[in-house]
Order: C-alpha cells, then sequence, then structure tokens
C-alpha cells in the first residue's frame, strides 16, 4: 500500500489523525492477514499491467499477483521509433518495479495450464497457484499454418517484429545491413490484428530511416487488405515526405500471400505473382495468444467472446480476458485500448467482489502514428457499452486527424504522440 | 488496567479494520470510471509525465469549460474535440469534479 492510497484509506472511513498514527500498521497488518480476494493477471502488457495496477488501487488488501514470461516488457508502441533510429530498446522497455512496491506479487514464469474447475494455473517452475478471479491479457500469436510454406522458425529469417523484443533488432540490424538500392517488403495480414495503423507507420518510418542512409531504396506493402487505418492521411504523407519510394499494392489487386520461400526472400500471391525482398518483413495473421486456446476460452474465430461490460469470458465464468485476445465490439487491438480495457475489468472485479453495482463503463481509444520524427496523425473514439451492441462508438464522438491541417498541426500531434507514450507507459508500468 | 484499555481498544480496531471485507480504497463512481479513460494521454490521475497537460488540481470550472469548448470547436486542439464530442454536459461535470480533487 503506498502513502497515496493510505491516505485515501483513511479518508474514507475518515480517520482522525490519532488514528492516522495507528492505522498505518494496522493496515500493513490487514493486508497480510486478510485479503478480500486472490486475483491472478497473466500477462504484463498495457492490459494486464494497468489491470493489476487499478486493481490495487480500488482494493489495496486484494492479493494481486501478475505473471509474465519476462522481467522486462517492451512495447509495440514506438518499435517503429527504433526500427527508425531514433529509439533505442532500453526507451521502450519497461520492468515492474513499480508493481512490486505497491505490493502486486510479480512473478517471471510461463503459465501452462489453467484449471478451471478448481481454480488452479500451473506453471512452468512447476508451481501451482490458486485464484478467485483470473484475468488473463496474453496479446497475440500467429497463424503460421494459414501460410503455405511458413514456420514459427522462418521468423528468423523474416521477422514479424509484431511483438516487441528480439525481433524488433533482428528487423533493425537488417534494415541496417542492407545495401542502398534494396527492397524492402512490409507484408501486412488481414483483419483482425494488432494496431490497425501499425504496418503504415512502420513503413513510414523505415522510409525515414531509409532517405536519410539509402535513399535509393524503395518499400513495397503487399497489403491482405483493400483498404487500411488512416489510409489517406499516410498516403498524402508518403506523398509529401517520400514521394516515389513507396508502392502500396491492395488485396484485392494482388497484394494477398498465399505461399512464401524463405530460403529465396520471395513472396508469392494469390494471383501469381512473385516479388523477392532484401529484406522481408513477414506479419502472420493473427489470433489470441496461446493461453487462451489452452484453456478453450476462444470461439471459432480464434478470438474470446467476453461479456464486453466486465470482460468476463463468456465460455468460463470467473476468469477475464482483456486487451487483443478478447472480442471487444468496436474497440481495436491497441495497446490504449487494452490500458483502458484493463480498467473497466479491475474496477468490474472489484465491484463484485465487493458485492456492489459497477456504475456503466466508458472506453477510449486513441492511436497516434509518427509518418516521421516530426509528423504524426491521429485516430480517436469513445466508446460505450450496451446490452445489444456491447462496445461501440458513441455517435459524433472520434473520427482521424483533419486531412487539410497544416505543418504545425502535424508536427503537435508528433509532439503528443512522445507525450502520450510517456503518459500510457507511466499509467501502465509506472 | 490502563494498558488492558488500550489492548481492547486496539483489538476492536483490528476488528474494525480487517474484519470487512467490503472496504474499498477508492469509491469506484461514475466519474471514476469516465476519468480513469483519461490517465492514457494525461497520466494516472491526470499528473502527466510528458508533453501532454496535467489536467489534475484544476478548477471544476476551468475543466468543464475547456472540455465544452473543445467540444464546440471553439477551443483549438488536434485531438481534444474529436474526445469531448463523446461526452454530455452531466458527464463533462463529472469529469471535472474528479480531477479537481487529485491533488
Amino acid at each position: 500500500m503506498n502513502t497515496i492510497d493510505r491516505r485515501r484509506f483513511i479518508k474514507l472511513v475518515g480517520g482522525s489523525s490519532a488514528l492516522l498514527a495507528m492505522l498505518g500498521p494496522l493496515a500493513a497488518f490487514s493486508k497480510s492477514s486478510k485479503t478480500t480476494g486472490r486475483v491472478i493477471v497473466v500477462g504484463g502488457g498495457f492490459g494486464g499491467s494497468t489491470c493489476a495496477k487499478y486493481l490495487k488501487r480500488f482494493d489495496p488488501n486484494l492479493d494481486v499477483t501478475l505473471i509474465d514470461s519476462v522481467s522486462r516488457f517492451v512495447t509495440c508502441p514506438f518499435s517503429n521509433a527504433v526500427l527508425s533510429g531514433f529509439r533505442e530498446m532500453n526507451d521502450i522497455s519497461h520492468g515492474y518495479g513499480m508493481q512490486t512496491k505497491r505490493g502486486v506479487k510479480v512473478i517471471q514464469a510461463m503459465v501452462q495450464e489453467v484449471d478451471t474447475t478448481s481454480k488452479k494455473i500451473k506453471l512452468n517452475t512447476g508451481k501451482q497457484l490458486s485464484y478467485d478471479r483470473l484475468v488473463l491479457a496474453p496479446g497475440i500469436d500467429f497463424k503460421w499454418e494459414d501460410v503455405d510454406g511458413l514456420t514459427v522458425a522462418d521468423s528468423q529469417v523474416m521477422p514479424h517484429a509484431w511483438k516487441g523484443g528480439s525481433q524488433t533488432t533482428l528487423l533493425r540490424n537488417q534494415l541496417k545491413a542492407m545495401s542502398d538500392g534494396g527492397v524492402v517488403i512490409v507484408a501486412p495480414p488481414d483483419n483482425p490484428f494488432r494496431c490497425p495503423p501499425g504496418p503504415y507507420e512502420r513503413v513510414s518510418l523505415i522510409a525515414h530511416y531509409l532517405k536519410q542512409h539509402k535513399p535509393k531504396s524503395k518499400i513495397l506493402i503487399l497489403d491482405a487488405k483493400a483498404k487500411f487505418s488512416k489510409q489517406p492521411l499516410f498516403t498524402q504523407a508518403w506523398e509529401l515526405l517520400y514521394p516515389g519510394m513507396i508502392e502500396w499494392v491492395s488485396g484485392s489487386k494482388g497484394g494477398r500471400i498465399d505461399r512464401v520461400d524463405v530460403a529465396t526472400h520471395t513472396l508469392y500471391t494469390e494471383v501469381g505473382d512473385k516479388h523477392k525482398g532484401d529484406v522481408v518483413n513477414f506479419i502472420p495473421p493473427q489470433k489470441a495468444g496461446v493461453i487462451v486456446h489452452r484453456a478453450g476460452l476462444t470461439n471459432n474465430s480464434d478470438w474470446c467472446p467476453v461479456d464486453q461490460r466486465t470482460f468476463e469470458s463468456k465460455v468460463h465464468a470467473g476468469i477475464h480476458i482483456i486487451g487483443d485476445a478478447s472480442i471487444a465490439g468496436k474497440m481495436p487491438k491497441s495497446g490504449f485500448a487494452a490500458n483502458s480495457q484493463g480498467k473497466v475489468c479491475a474496477a468490474a472485479i472489484v465491484s463484485s467482489i465487493h458485492g456492489i453495482v459497477m456504475p456503466e463503463p466508458s472506453y477510449v481509444n486513441t492511436c497516434y502514428s509518427l509518418a516521421a520524427p516530426d509528423y504524426g496523425i491521429s485516430v480517436a473514439a469513445v466508446y460505450r457499452y450496451s446490452k445489444d451492441k456491447g462496445i461501440y462508438k458513441v455517435k459524433g464522438s472520434g473520427g482521424v486527424s483533419p486531412k487539410d491541417a497544416d505543418q504545425a498541426f502535424r508536427a503537435a500531434e508528433a509532439r503528443y504522440a512522445v507525450g502520450w507514450y510517456d503518459s500510457i507507459t507511466s499509467d501502465a508500468f509506472g | 488496567m490502563r494498558i488492558l484499555f488500550s489492548i481492547k481498544t486496539l483489538l476492536i480496531l483490528v476488528i474494525f479494520f480487517t474484519g470487512s471485507t467490503s472496504v474499498i480504497a477508492v469509491e469506484i463512481t461514475q466519474g471514476l470510471m469516465l476519468s480513469n479513460t483519461c490517465a492514457a494521454c494525461h497520466g494516472t490521475d491526470g499528473k502527466s509525465p510528458g508533453a501532454i497537460p496535467s489536467i489534475n488540481g484544476k478548477s471544476v470550472r476551468f475543466l468543464s469549460q475547456a472540455l465544452k469548448e473543445f467540444r464546440a470547436g471553439t477551443r483549438p486542439s488536434t485531438v481534444m474535440g474529436r474526445h469531448a464530442k463523446g461526452y454530455s454536459d452531466k458527464e463533462i461535470n463529472m469529469i471535472a469534479e474528479y480531477f479537481s480533487r487529485q491533488k
């Protein structure tokens, strides 16, 4: 329990200053001896880490455990800036020290099994943990099997870099090693996938790098989709900043890949064309993370159906799924959305444990993209829940940055993109 | 006798503060549900560590007026106009009240 929480706690119970002096040790005592419930959060990304933090903020007497396979989480947001060379891996890596400080138990391990009947999880360390509520925030996994010739091992040659970490470094190193005049292929997947504008920000920031260091190079986008997020804004930025460097092939006009030959860096499209790249960033089709499949929480879409008001699984009661792995109505799969869902889920769990009715949830998403370090664009929306529609966008809210904005506006959005990153990472990991 | 008394008091206090399971540190209100979404850009409790303005501890009047002007388009913004259109007057007031209390 940190000091701020303790102050609030005291304020709530109406403590006098004499009580205040006594309550410190008592509160600490009550925390260890009497918990209001055991909540295990699996996955320490934007969704899971936010949820663990807000669970503890709402109810310091909850026994909260956060489990992730890594000791430092590497974000996808701003990983494209690493590829471009103006951020380092360390800038996008976040530990869980603050979680420990506020009393969240942090365990570095993989969850191998969820026993929904006995409410236990089994870790790869052999340890078993019991829960009253389980929150799963595993993010995404890839459908390797959907592309002829593709296996997980191939990502060591053609990195997806769609999870932050060694894949980001690998793609960065390949871009650095490529000679001037080379061809970079970026192949984004079909919907739904993590971070809809992400591939196009990536193209922009790779172009930013190439323009400075390898200006004769080209980027070819072989897209599974017929259109993409913020398309008019990205297209406008590419024409202005990187004329002649970027070509986008729509999924309806031969962009869709159905076979790869990893040895020769060649992608075969479904219309029979073949494209060879010096660097190939093939982003495979996606599904919810491994653990929710293993726990039987997905439906035939390969994502998890949940009550979109509480994120409780529609398959098993007492288990909540947040972030990319969940089916969250109109919300996109983004770090921002996961952060928003993590708080709603925490409020739902605490309300349920204490037998109170949770007020109506509200959710927000904002996705900033950089077309260059000083050129930002965004898409935003406010969401609510209704029983009929699930999570829906509030009419009139949100939308994309204006098409006719001047350079000062784009520069302001680029500054806010950085400000957003500082804020959301402190909200999730700080 | 005096020692006995204080032990008794202590026990009562222990029972009072640990026996109940309904004590929550933060009351989960509608205003909190709305305001928590702002933290992703403005920081936890509206305290921003970076380029986006902090909004904690500002007056209710200032915050609600700013949000209403963003919504009407009379106050220039990059993204706030698009956000503010998602909230009614009543909701804006709840958000303004929430952040005014975050010191």
